[in-house]
């Protein structure tokens, strides 16, 4: 078996193709994304429409963002099992430019999202936090957020690409540097992106857990997309040195970041909970009163099934079974986002509709796209990585 | 019990010995060792450890046992109004059925495991060799139920990968 291994590393130089017949699906995707988005601006308030493209946005930047993080992390402790997949989360990392559009455009629809610009110049509690929270500043933020994100993740997809050539250790030492500035930056800037872009649609409230809990979210989720992702090469006769271990491993994350995510969502929960202050109440009234299902089912999806699931290690190395819970944990962090935002911009109750479904479709079109085509620019495996043989020889207990 | 014990200084040495004892179908009673040992729980063929399974009964028990004595305590032995809570406020027994959870997983864990390797209050096991707390691996089959020649065979196994020294007990 390791002699099988070690000759497929060593003739391993296949890059992916992108056939005709999955660009047709995914422009099919396309399509559908455009033609419900269509639908929604003719049949829907202009709020609603933009409300979910926020939804839809965020979703994809962050998807780009979490890989990034990924690489980074992984980069910075030295870690060797990941290298068999890591050319995967590199290329949701390049996704991150259409999501970082996506946003921008979203800069068009401010004033139909968040109250607060109104009410900045004549509500009291407004007024006092307008220091952070005006227009200007709001946008300078999101480009200094965009510039450096995409700067960072550039340089680390580049020195990866780079030690493809030559020596690998020589660009793996560079991009330690990077990657560790890379972290700080993230960890600060994604809990103001949080505060910006999904806080302050309820200007009102305010969390100080708020920014760890979306940032739990995040990675739950592009670990998610990264097994979605490696299951779908799989099926297309890629990968094919990926090891259980391999998959016992990304399983794991999925495991351990749904506790992750459900540990912060409860403590924001029980705190504002038992305080019962009701300016903090509010948020969670809404939520449970107009959307009690799917307030029960963000939990059930994003916790109790990938808990249940994945307790049981047989099952974590099984990679349709991991492939499944990575599905329910991304349609679960897909509606953790709906809660954060539908309640507070819209005034009626909403329910998910074709609409909602269909413009979703389309943005993961796009993200398949991104992610397949920056897939075929590189090759699947980083053979001059210093750790390669490390993510091939390792048992998990 | 007639036991035969391999005694070996080097890691190599041991592995080798309980894969070629395992080869010719010989059963390995126990062997002791200072310090975990790469790949011999492989070498020895020992199934995985069932203690994830005992954590996991003990942490769904003491889940439940500590969510219901919080119920219990709080609807009918001693019902308080708490901050104008209802009396079944579950958000507010949630962190205490964790360490409920906790508290039992880790209990049972340890409990089985002095359970099942004969250790903790009382415990009165056979010491081979004192150094195989130090410095040295122990091989030990049971050869009650074994012919001279299988003895002999036993004997000549150990002497081929380099064992130190052969003790032969009642």
């Amino acid at each position: 078996m390791k002699s099988n291994i070690e000759s497929i590393m060593e003739n391993y130089n296949i890059t992916f193709q992108f056939s005709k017949k999955i660009k047709t699906i995914l422009a099919v995707f396309i399509v559908i994304g455009v033609a419900s988005l269509a639908y929604g601006i003719f049949a829907y308030s202009p709020t609603k429409v933009w409300s979910a493209l926020l939804l839809n946005s965020v979703n994809f930047l962050t998807i780009g963002l979490g890989a990034t993080f990924f690489v980074a992390v992984h980069i910075i402790t030295q870690s060797g099992w990941h290298v068999s997949v890591q050319r995967i989360p590199e290329a949701i990392s390049m996704s991150l430019p259409f999501g970082a559009i996506f946003m921008i455009i979203m800069l068009f629809g401010l004033n139909n999202v968040f109250h607060w610009i109104h009410e900045v110049h004549h509500d009291p509690l407004i007024m006092k936090k307008e220091a952070y929270l005006n227009v200007p500043f709001f946008i300078t933020r999101l480009f200094i957020y965009l510039a450096v994100w995409i700067l960072f993740t550039y340089v680390l997809r580049n020195l990866s690409k780079k030690s493809d050539l030559n020596d690998g250790l020589k660009y793996y030492n560079k991009s330690r540097t990077y990657a560790a500035l890379f972290i700080v930056f993230f960890a600060i800037t994604i809990v103001t992106f949080a505060w910006d872009w999904l806080m302050s649609i309820e200007a009102h409230w305010f969390s100080t857990l708020f920014g760890w809990y979306v940032l739990a979210g995040v990675i739950v989720k592009s670990f998610a997309v990264i097994i979605i992702i490696v299951a779908i090469l799989r099926k297309l006769g890629y990968l094919e040195f990926i090891t259980k271990e391999n998959i016992h491993d990304l399983a794991r994350y999925l495991f351990s970041f749904a506790i992750f995510w459900m540990y912060l969502w409860f403590s924001q929960f029980m705190l504002i909970w038992y305080a019962n202050l009701p300016e903090e109440t509010l948020y969670f009234i809404k939520r449970v009163d107009n959307y009690g299902f799917l307030f029960y089912l963000n939990l059930i999806l994003n916790f109790l099934i990938p808990f249940l699931v994945l307790i049981v290690r047989k099952f974590r190395r099984i990679l349709w079974i991991v492939t499944s819970i990575a599905l329910v944990v991304f349609a679960g962090q897909w509606l953790d986002h709906y809660l954060m935002i539908f309640p507070g911009t819209m005034l009626d109750v909403q329910k998910i509709g074709i609409f909602d479904i269909g413009l979703t479709i389309g943005f993961i079109g796009i993200l398949l796209w991104t992610v397949l085509q920056s897939l075929t620019k590189a090759k699947l495996l980083p053979k001059n990585h210093p750790y390669l043989q490390e993510s091939f020889h390792y048992e998990n207990l | 019990m007639k036991l035969i014990s391999g005694y070996f200084n080097k890691e190599a040495s041991l592995l080798e010995a309980v894969k070629s004892l395992r080869a010719n179908n010989i059963k390995i009673k126990d062997v002791f060792s200072p310090y975990p040992v790469h790949g011999l729980d492989q070498a020895m063929g020992l199934r995985r450890s069932w203690l994830p399974r005992a954590a996991f009964i003990g942490g769904a028990f003491g889940a439940i046992s500590g969510f219901l004595f919080q119920a219990w305590v709080f609807t009918r032995a001693y019902p308080i109004k708490i901050g104008g809570k209802p009396f079944l406020a579950t958000p507010s027994f949630i962190p205490v059925t964790f360490e409920f959870a906790v508290l039992f997983a880790a209990f049972s864990i340890v409990f089985a495991y002095l359970l099942k390797s004969n250790l903790g209050v009382g415990a009165n096991n056979k010491i081979y060799d004192e150094r195989a707390t130090d410095d040295r691996f122990v091989v030990v089959l049971d050869t009650s139920n074994v012919d001279e020649q299988e003895a002999e065979k036993i004997k000549s196994k150990f002497e081929e990968t380099g064992a130190e020294g052969i003790k032969y007990e009642e």
